[in-house]
């Protein structure tokens, strides 16, 4: 009994903090309609401010706490909604996410720069005070963290409810054209819900450090449970969302003290709020399919099939020269870039054509990379059987996450990859007990490998513009496009979705085998969840569109680690810039090859 | 017979009732839908097309309750739409918007050149849908849904961009298409085109269905002239 309230309390106290983190969510998106996926990076980088300013430059808590909750987070907030994303107004859920996920990726490069992996301790708040409620004592810090919860629940309610800023903001989520014509400058109000989001992310984050520490991924990752205490209000309602936020504590607090303590269940307890992002997914109704209103995007051009043929043989041709003339390692870096381009190829389906953002690619490419490793053998079987297995995979996950559409598909995949990640890349059922695993070769020489990658390449990417020119490519273009006028036309959508899905599934487990059998060694590390980010940014920086962006963004993908071991001061600002030049180019879909292209072909 | 009956079908959006408790049924040759803006028109052919499921009542197809099937399983059943707010695959050509809608019911690619010929915007075929006038947008909506040979037709305000002229060769197409047998259903608010071809016509305001008859019998009915007509 006396176990029971002490967990009530701690997982009471957790919620409190994550449904401040959550209603920042909620206000930000529910007042500019744009899901902010750096939310919790925003918490993250704020949090080590907080460090930096009481622990390090000795500053009074409190005073430490007003600079960066009152000061800093809330101008972060102004400057991202007036630089990145009011550029991106009235643009695809898809164009916002990417940008979103530009600022994560290089919020967490500059915290990698600014405060390199060392211990930080950080003192809890009133930490010689604390009261007694039977035999469970309550701290100092959990008392503020329930009367912070408290104050923002009623601060935001009062807002919203009581004064003219927040009856506006509630007019701008209805109609925004028509609430600018009564006066209302959308523009301050989305910036002003910039700025108290930035700030709720700040305050969550620093409130959760006792219990989360200060670690670049662990905070940022915050935005998957914050994400899911919104959606239980359907990313709109505060009450529902602060609900949510308390019941994921509750949950997660009596999953410490009633589950088992083996390695399985510690990392079940890691993926609880992944796990309940999906139950509550699946109890969302149906979205109904969006009715008005021309699409259409240009692509870069489709070549032919001769043209096809011909880029084929030429990259070949190129491959060849160079494995003559590049030593064992570049040819392995090569080797590695062809298959990252395989990687991308299967976004080029699957994003590019069909227009659904995944956060959680890389994570097929482990399932692929794990089914060879566990067969022990890189035959062409086994590298078949891996994209087989991860085609399946994706089948399983596409069928509840495609229910619903753009950005709460898209959030899917990563509770997805979350899920994957703790339960099953990490743990002994995939890489065994010592967390990794021997491949043997196909071909044994890097030149062959790297040949073997370069055909490979080819194929996949021939078959890709085949599907592009042929009946499920108009298909897969069709259904992005108007998804209702497919319908009626007699187009099973949801199949078509959940077969372009599995295929792309299938196509990054094909080129998880090949980076399993090139590599001989692969570990849970390799495909943790934080990688998919920078593939979805490389993808959309080089060109989600096109055969020929995949293969630049392959090579990109290639030289970050490379850049970052043979400049290590370099490290976290390539990753700065990477954020940075995908939040800017998150526009324009065809990437930066789409340059070359009318370079080519002034047209 | 009846090729398609709607029945006491009632959809809510939250508080607001936008189609209130409404039957009629639809034969072959040409049916006009009015009612000024709001009244309901377009829900009740997302609700008919599937896109929509009816907080309550029934929608038959020659007889067989379809309420509870998708909007593609609808069309394989013989029914197809178009879109007020045109639905074109903007980032495709016309060509392959239609060859879309033939490849969905296994039909050859080589019939798109005739539809389009046949609705007159052949000349359109290679652009990208996206970048056609209007017009000839609501046209190329026409031929795909042709395309896919259905029985009931849906037709959503499709003069709304269409000249005089147009117009008129829409029309002679609208004979057409009945005289091959197939039921149309036509929301328009060009009242020449409604009654001078629809063999019967239902008025809808504010959810309700006012009154129904031959155009002729409408014209003459109090009711539509007061809350329609004028």
């Amino acid at each position: 009994m006396t176990a029971l309230l002490a967990y009530t309390i701690f997982g009471l106290v957790t919620g409190g903090a994550y449904a401040v983190v959550a209603g920042g969510l909620v206000l930000t998106y529910s007042t500019s309609k744009v899901f902010n996926v750096g939310h919790g990076a925003i918490g993250m980088v704020m949090a080590f401010l907080y460090w930096e300013l009481a622990e390090n430059r000795g500053l009074p808590q409190w005073l430490a706490l007003l600079i960066v909750v009152g000061g800093c987070a809330p101008v972060f907030g102004l400057l991202v909604e007036r630089f990145v994303m009011r550029r991106l107004a009235g643009a695809p859920v898809g164009v916002t996410l990417v940008a979103g996920v530009g600022i994560l990726v290089g919020l967490i490069g500059a915290a990698q720069v600014i405060w390199p992996p060392a211990a930080r301790p950080v003192r809890p708040f009133l930490d010689r005070y604390g009261v007694h409620i039977g035999q469970s004592f309550v701290s100092g810090h959990d008392l503020v963290t329930l009367a912070c919860a408290i104050a923002v629940a009623a601060g935001l309610y009062l807002l919203l409810n009581r004064t003219r800023t927040g009856l506006a903001m509630r007019a701008c989520v209805d109609a925004p054209e028509l609430a600018a014509l009564y006066g209302i400058r959308p523009h301050r109000l989305s910036a002003l819900s910039w700025a108290i989001g930035s700030a709720l992310a700040a305050l969550g984050g620093i409130l959760l450090t006792p219990v989360v520490q200060l670690d670049y991924v662990t905070m940022t990752l915050l935005v998957i449970t914050a994400y899911t205490a919104a959606l239980v209000g359907r990313l709109r309602s505060l009450p529902w969302t602060f609900a949510g936020a308390l019941v994921l504590g509750l949950v997660q607090s009596y999953a410490v003290a009633y589950l088992p303590s083996s390695q399985f269940w510690i990392s079940f307890r890691a993926a609880i709020p992944a796990l309940l992002l999906f139950l509550v997914l699946l109890a969302l109704p149906q979205s109904p399919l969006r009715i008005g209103g021309v699409r259409g995007s240009r692509g870069v051009a489709v070549p032919s099939a001769g043209l096809t043929a011909l880029g084929a043989a030429g990259l070949l041709a190129v491959v060849l020269v160079l494995a003559l003339l590049v030593d064992n390692t570049v040819a392995g870096q090569l080797a590695l870039a062809l298959v990252f381009g395989i990687v991308l190829l299967s976004m080029v389906l699957l994003t590019g054509y069909g227009g659904v953002v995944s956060l959680g690619q890389f994570t097929f490419v482990g399932v692929g990379a794990v089914t060879v490793a566990r067969l022990g053998t890189a035959s062409p079987w086994a590298l078949l059987l891996g994209a087989l297995v991860s085609g399946a995979v994706g089948a399983l996950v596409a069928l509840p996450a495609l229910r619903v559409r753009g950005l709460y598909l898209a959030l899917a995949t990563l509770g997805f990859a979350q899920l994957m990640d703790k339960l099953v890349l990490q743990s002994p059922i995939a890489f065994g007990v010592r967390g990794s695993l021997q491949v043997p070769r196909l071909v044994s020489s890097a030149q062959a490998q790297l040949l073997l990658a370069a055909v490979m390449f080819a194929l996949v990417g021939a078959g890709v513009l085949a599907v592009r020119r042929g009946r499920l490519g108009r298909r897969l273009i069709a259904v992005k496009d108007s998804p209702a006028a497919c319908a009626t036309l007699g187009v099973n959508v949801r199949w078509i979705r959940v077969g372009v899905f599995a295929l792309s599934a299938a196509i990054a487990g094909l080129a998880g085998g090949l980076f399993a059998q090139l590599r001989e060694t692969v570990a849970a590390s390799d495909f943790q969840l934080f990688n998919n980010l920078p593939l979805l940014l490389f993808a959309v920086i080089a060109g989600v569109t096109s055969v020929t962006g995949a293969l630049v963004g392959g090579v990109l993908l290639m030289m970050l680690p490379v850049l970052q071991s043979g400049f290590p001061a370099l490290a976290g600002v390539a990753v700065v810039l990477l954020g940075v030049a995908a939040a800017g180019l998150a526009r324009d879909p065809n990437g930066l090859v789409s340059w070359i292209f009318r370079a080519w072909r002034p047209a | 017979m009846s090729t398609l009956l709607v029945d006491g079908v009632t959809v809510r959006f939250g508080e607001v009732i936008a189609v209130d408790d409404v039957t009629f049924s639809v034969g072959t040759g040409v049916t006009g839908l009015i009612g000024p803006n709001g009244a309901g028109k377009t829900t009740l052919f997302d609700v008919v097309s599937g896109l929509r499921r009816p907080s309550s009542g029934r929608v038959l197809l020659d007889g067989h309750d379809v309420t509870a099937k998708g909007p593609h399983q609808r069309s394989r059943l013989g029914v197809a739409r178009t879109f007020q707010r045109l639905e074109v695959f903007g980032s495709l050509t016309v060509w392959e918007n239609v060859v879309v809608a033939l490849e969905s019911r296994r039909r050859p690619a080589r019939l798109a050149d005739d539809l389009l010929d046949r609705v007159g915007i052949g000349e359109f075929a290679g652009r990208q849908a996206d970048a056609v006038p209007t017009g000839a947008a609501r046209l190329l909506e026409l031929a795909r849904a042709l395309a896919t040979d259905p029985q009931l037709l849906l037709l959503d305000e499709p003069s709304s961009g269409l000249d005089r002229q147009e117009t008129d060769a829409f029309g002679a197409l609208l004979r057409e298409l009945t005289a091959e047998g197939r039921a149309v259903v036509l929301v328009e608010h060009d009242m020449d085109l409604v009654m001078g071809y629809c063999d019967h016509v239902h008025v809808l305001n504010l959810g309700r269905l006012l009154a129904s008859g031959t155009p002729d019998e409408i014209r003459a009915h109090d009711g539509v002239r007061e809350a329609y007509l004028g």
